[in-house]
């Protein structure tokens, strides 16, 4: 009963395609069998809202008169690259003020950007003979600029490790404030919603994808940053702990502040939650299996995060739903769990890719090329050598 | 009897005098020593609540100031921002006492007033900055 990529576009440019999110899914499978279930659906929709690092834009501001080649760039005193052309600049999320530092970073420009508010855009050159002006002092807005469009190198992490701190102190992570002596465990997935957790061996989400970036329609553009198939996986298949990752690009004039958000992690830094969904083919009931699993099947590790090393002590595995209750296990001691992706936004996403699917017919896009498959590659570390290797 | 919360702010190598001593005995009021944070030649501060006879209130606190220490009347709410709240859950993980908690289900933020201590855990975490003590 396998269906084909163009049947299920055909299905949904003539109104016919019968689309699910993956937690209607898991339910519909649970009740009328796998087998049913996947000749039944066309498209599940899947959906993610986590704090996103490795994230930015690409902005063009156009030529002022005289003409500068932009070197040294801020934005709302966030600094913005300047080694590209003249004016060119990339801003990725992290980056904090030169004056509020974290509290406001290059997230917020962005976010500032989206709302349609100006923001102070100033830049230094030594100048050049085709490039005359050493300085610009100006206010911009997002309809000003000529291109503006998401390139986030790592996104929509399939799995995350479970946060916890053994150690005697408080400590700030990424992962938000851990307490000492496992106070807390904390954790980032959508878990059964989370898109790649849906197509565990990447089959159907690869280079070209169309998929849903911060409420607008972008592409996965490559493997993301730190792509490692070669992570540990259970008895479905599914990553135990951080494996495979996505880099997006999309419109950033398409994008909409509901799904996009700018954030600080106090003791950390600034960066920025972004959404991100994912349509995927019910192609076969290979594919069905992965799509039906629910939190109760999905399980990521639990990690020390006290232990501050590359290599940190894992304490053993959990499933989402165990996450979700509000309290975990580890070492025969109850601790109080609290999410740091935003469930209720990933169902948001979900339910939004699945009325652009059946309403505004938006069609799939088959992978113009696999990402890295299971077994192809890992995650190398970063040595730190005295002399210069040969 | 009035029971009210104080913030008490304590300036560095000042916090000598047994306070809490003489409130109960110089002053026939009750302390509860909600929170503390006093560490040697720091600032220190401390959630105090204070039962008692309305009367002895007033002199309770002059006498906390005459001992070079900021009274202020402590938070009693906490006020969230559902604009700039995206329901991430993160302020639960940090919030002890369980005043702060996620609904399974639907994945809502529930504030449960009686359990809060007003510690500002749940302040410092927010990374949208949506949530601030109030009084
Ligand atoms: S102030 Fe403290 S007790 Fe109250 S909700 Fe926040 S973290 Fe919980
Ligand atoms: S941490 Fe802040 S943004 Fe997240 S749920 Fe709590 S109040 Fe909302």
């Amino acid at each position: 009963m396998a269906k084909t990529w163009e049947e299920i576009n055909a299905r949904i440019a003539s109104g016919e395609a019968v689309v699910m999110t993956a937690e209607e899914f898991g339910v519909l499978a649970a009740d009328e069998g796998l087998k049913a279930a996947a000749k039944k659906v066309d498209v599940v929709t899947t959906g993610t809202f986590g704090p996103m690092c490795s994230s930015g834009v690409v902005l063009n501001f156009g030529h002022s008169d005289p003409p500068i080649r932009m070197g040294e760039i801020t934005i709302n005193d966030v600094e913005a690259y300047g080694g590209l052309a003249a004016v060119d600049t990339y801003l990725g999320v992290t980056q904090p003020s030169r004056t509020k530092g974290i509290e406001y970073g290059g997230a917020h420009v962005i976010e500032d950007l989206i709302r349609g508010k100006a923001v102070r855009l100033r830049a230094q050159s030594a100048g050049t003979d085709c490039y005359p002006r050493t300085e610009i002092d100006t206010w911009v807005t997002l309809d000003d600029l000529n291109q503006a469009y998401f390139f986030n190198p790592r996104n929509a992490y399939q799995n995350y490790a479970v946060a916890v701190n053994t150690s005697d102190r408080v400590i700030h992570t990424y992962l938000g404030t851990l307490l000492p002596h496992l106070g807390n465990a904390t954790y980032c997935s959508a878990g059964a919603l989370s898109p790649l957790l849906n197509d565990p061996t990447y089959r159907t989400i690869g280079v070209g994808s169309r998929i849903f970036v911060a409420g607008a329609a972008g592409y996965v553009a490559w493997e993301g940053t730190q792509h490692n198939p070669n992570q540990t996986r259970d008895e479905n298949g599914v990553p135990v702990a951080p494996a495979g990752t996505l880099a997006v690009i999309a419109d950033l004039k398409a994008a909409s502040s509901e799904f996009y958000s700018a954030a600080t992690f106090t003791g950390y830094g600034a960066s920025a939650f972004v959404g991100i969904g994912v349509p995927i083919p019910v192609l076969d009931e290979e594919i069905a299996a992965t799509l039906a699993l629910t939190d109760a099947d999905i399980t990521a590790t639990v990690i020390d995060y006290g232990v501050a090393r590359r290599s940190r002590p894992a304490l053993g595995r959990v499933t989402y739903a165990q996450l979700r209750s509000g309290e975990i296990e580890i070492e025969g001691k109850k601790v109080q769990t609290g999410p740091i992706s935003s469930i209720a936004k990933a169902r948001r996403i979900a339910a939004e890719l699945k009325t652009w699917i059946t309403e505004h017919k938006f069609e799939l896009v088959q992978p113009l090329q696999l990402l890295p498959q299971p077994g192809s590659q890992g995650v190398k570390p970063l040595d730190i050598h005295t002399e210069e290797a040969n | 009897m009035p029971r009210k919360r104080f913030d008490l702010t304590f300036p560095p190598n000042q916090a000598t005098k047994p306070i809490t001593y003489h409130l109960v005995k110089d002053y026939d009021l009750t302390p509860n020593i909600l929170r503390a944070q006093i560490q040697p030649g720091q600032e220190g501060r401390m959630l105090l609540e204070i039962t008692g006879p309305k009367e002895s209130f007033d002199a309770g606190v002059a006498f906390l100031e005459q001992e070079g220490i900021t009274v202020q009347p402590a938070a009693t709410d906490i006020k969230l921002d559902e604009d700039a709240c995206v329901l991430c859950g993160l302020c639960t993980a940090v919030c002890r006492p369980g005043a702060l908690t996620m609904s399974a289900e639907t994945g809502a933020l529930l504030f449960d007033k009686d359990k809060c201590v007003y510690c500002e855990a749940c302040v410092v975490a927010c990374p949208r900055r949506a949530i601030t003590l109030s009084f």
